[in-house]
This record gives C-alpha cells, structure tokens and sequence, in this order.
C-alpha cells in the first residue's frame, strides 16, 4: 500500500503582506515531499478554514508577523472546531512575543516557530507529530 | 445507500474531500466507494481550461465562477498543479486566485497534484470528477496544470475544452501544430492588451480557416481577454467567454455530440479501471516481492528482454484464469 502523502496548507490570516516567510516554507515543505497548498496574503480566518476543508489537510501553518496573531491563530482553530474538523491540526509562526505563547497554546495551537528556527526543525516536528487521516 | 455515499450526495465537502484523497493515496476501499457512487454521476457540465504554465487559467477560472454564480449554478473546481519528480512534493498554488469564493458554499475547489501523471491531469481527476458530479454540482470546472502541446488528458474528462494561449509564444506554425491547437472548443486569447495579440488572433483565424472542425457546425470562437487589472473590461471579457461556454454547451447537445463525447469518455474510463484493475496489481505484487528488481537486473545485463519479460508475466496471470 503507498504511503499517504502529507497535505498542508501555508496560509497568511489579517492585513499582513509579508508573504517571504510563507513562501520559503511553502518551498521547503515541497521539497519535504509534502503537498503544500499556498493561499495567499491576506486572508480571513473564515477562508482558511474553508480552503483546509476543502482541501483535507492532515495540517495548517499560519504566518502572521502584524502582531494580530492573538486574535486571528485562536479563532481559525475555533471554526474548524465549529465545522467539525477539530482533527486539523494548526501551527503558527511569524514575529510573536514569548508572552504570547501560553495563550495560543491554550486557544489550541500545537506548536508555535519564531525567527530563528530551522526550516529542518519544523519538517521534523510535522513529520513526527503529524498522522496522515 | 451507504451512510457516506449518502452523505457525499448531500454535499458534505468534508467526506467527498477526503474521498478524493483516498483516491489519490490509492486506499483500495476508495474503489469500492466510487462503485457506489458511480450511479449518481454524469449529470454535471464539464469544461476544461488548459494552456501553458501562467497563460491565466486560474484567473480565468476566478472569473468564471463568479460569472456562472450570478446564475445560481453550483460549482466544483478541480485545479492540478505539477508534482516534483524527486521529493514528490507539490505546491498547489492555483486555488490563490479563487480565495473569494472559499467561503461561498456553492463552490467547491480542490487542488490536485500529478504524482508523475503526464497527460496534464493527475490520475485521480477522473474520479475526483465523479465524486463532485455525485454531490451534485451543476457545473464542474476542471483546471489543468500548465502544459505544452500535447498533453490533452482533458479531452476525455471535459465537455467543452478552453485553449488559453498568450501573445509572444511563436510564430504561426505553432498554431498549425497537432495537439493542443486541435482540442479547443473555445480559443482564449489572453492577456490581450499586449502586443502580439492582435496577430496571436489572426493566426488562430487563418488556422480554423483551414480546419475540418467547422463542417461539424461548430467553429472554436476566439474570445480576447484583457488586462485582468482593468476591472470593467476584464468582467465584460470573461462573460464572454462564458456565453461561448454555454453556446458550445447548447451545440453539443443539440448536435447529438455530447453523446459523442460521452461514449469517449466512457471508453478512457474504461481503460483507466482497467489498467488500475490489472496493471497496478500485478506491478504491485511484482515490487512486494522483489521481482520487479531482479527481472531489471537480468534486463540490464542482457540475459532477457523486457518483451519477454512481458510475456512471461501476462502468461502467469492469464493461466490463473483459465484453471478457474
């Protein structure tokens, strides 16, 4: 039986057009071997769920670095709660102060990567912690 | 019915995404599925929009679906992007261009990579068709991954197919060329305030001057489509194009072709299935066991030859059959 191929989405929620970031672990997790469906700057957290339904993603990476991370990483997990897709598992990354963390690991963001973290460390953890549907 | 079939033909996007997946990671439970599923399908419009790689097919398919939602149609779109030949990664990009309508419940769009499939589609796009044609959607809307001339897997899925080219390609032997000049229903020429244009238009004139297709009574429009950053023009072009869409729609089932094409469809799906029931099994079980290695190796150094090889596989599993 082959194996399931990992499908992820890289997605940038709020008013927030810095999309480097994205783009480069767009590229990366391509060359991981992952299916990588990229959406865009500028997106609202109802689109993003939306898009990670419609596309079965074992996982979503968001990118926010506008400081709106508190309001809009919480609120895309709570809709997929809401459609009954609590399965997706959702990260997050960008400019976000430490103090930050407690809350959007609360809000249920599993894993949290800021400046400075290896693009190998974070397709390490997805491969670890991510079992494909 | 099965619960999920059921639930599928409802329009759960959740389990028909997930179908599709299983498809394309080659669950043999998925088959079954489709089986099921099979009877509910073949009621859907489908078009194929093809061309080379940034021609603006998934702007156009944007434009398209918004134009076909003014008419309350529901819509599925199946957008395929290349997957890479050494990590087997992808990324899908063209659902950027449609992030509009994500959240409008009448459309539904899923990406699809190739997984080395050569003919611009993915293998699975057959049945991810079948399964969105099962949830009903009226209008399905399948967007290949760019390609250059001769990949035109569409032709067996869509019912009218879209050419989308862009001045600055070539010359006007390009145009004479067998392939993908010859499967457009309806011709885009976009991008259309660039120089080049206007010639890109009287190539494609002077080339349907000369072909057969017209004696169908169906000659491909040549739809021009401007800046896509002129709003006005831009919508004023896509409802064109959409109308000419419609136009060949209402000509294949007048004319008795849309049971033409039908038929050829049902023909590549039967070679599809067949090749997925005999082929893959048999490949399978000769990598599981190691065979497939050691016939390469008696190949390589010239102790067989693939044909006999062939022949020797086929035969095992052909005698199989006449014991029973």
């Amino acid at each position: 039986m082959p194996e399931r191929k990992i499908r992820v989405i890289v997605a940038k929620p709020g008013l927030d057009g810095h999309d480097r970031g994205a783009r480069v672990l767009a590229r990366c997790f391509r060359d991981a071997g992952f299916e990588v469906v990229y959406t865009g700057c500028h997106q609202t957290p109802e689109q993003i769920a939306a898009a990670a339904i419609q596309e079965d993603v074992d996982l979503v990476g968001l990118s926010c670095l506008s400081g709106a991370h508190r309001k809009l990483f919480p609120r895309v997990v709570e809709l997929l709660r809401e459609k009954g897709a609590s399965d997706i598992t959702v990260i997050g990354g960008g400019i976000i102060p430490e103090q930050d963390f407690s809350l959007l690991y609360d809000s249920g963001i599993k894993a949290i990567f800021t400046p400075g973290a290896s693009l190998d460390s974070i397709v390490e953890w997805i491969k670890t912690n991510i079992k494909t549907h | 019915m099965d619960s999920t079939i059921k639930k599928i033909c409802a329009g759960d996007v959740r389990l028909a995404s997930r179908l599709i997946r299983d498809i394309e990671d080659k669950i043999p439970e998925a088959k079954a599925k489709i089986k099921k599923l099979y009877v509910h399908t073949g009621k859907s419009f489908i078009i194929g929009i093809t061309g080379a790689p940034g021609a603006g097919k998934s702007t156009l398919t944007d434009a398209l679906i918004a134009e076909l939602r003014k008419k309350n149609k529901t819509i599925g779109v199946l957008a395929v992007d290349p997957t890479s030949p050494f990590t087997g990664g992808a990324i899908l990009g063209d659902r950027i261009r449609m992030q509009r309508h994500a959240e409008d419940t009448g459309v539904f769009v899923r990406s699809l990579a190739t997984r080395g499939a050569l003919g611009g589609l993915s293998q699975a796009a057959g049945d991810a068709i079948h399964v969105m044609e099962a949830m009903g959607k009226d209008i399905i809307i399948v967007e290949t991954v760019g390609i250059g001339q001769q990949e035109i897997d569409i032709i067996n899925h869509a019912h009218s197919v879209v050419v989308v080219l862009v001045p600055g390609m070539g010359d006007e032997i390009q145009t004479m060329k067998a392939g993908l000049m010859e499967i457009a229903d309806v011709f885009v020429v976009n991008k259309a305030n660039r120089a080049g244009a206007k010639q890109l238009q009287m190539e494609l004139t002077s080339m349907l001057n000369l072909s057969s297709k017209a004696a169908d009574g169906w000659r491909p429009p040549i739809v021009m489509i401007g800046d896509a950053f002129e709003p006005a023009t831009f919508a004023e072009n896509t409802a064109e194009l959409a109308q000419k869409i419609e136009a060949h729609h209402i000509y294949l089932q007048e004319s008795g072709k849309l049971t033409e094409r039908m038929h050829r469809k049902a023909m590549a799906e039967i070679k599809d299935a067949l090749s997925a029931c005999l082929l893959e099994p048999v490949l399978h079980s000769l990598i599981e066991s190691g065979e497939l290695t050691s016939f390469a190796e008696k190949i390589k150094s010239r102790k067989t030859d693939p044909y006999s090889v062939a022949e020797e596989i086929t035969q095992r599993y052909f005698r199989k059959q006449d014991k029973k």
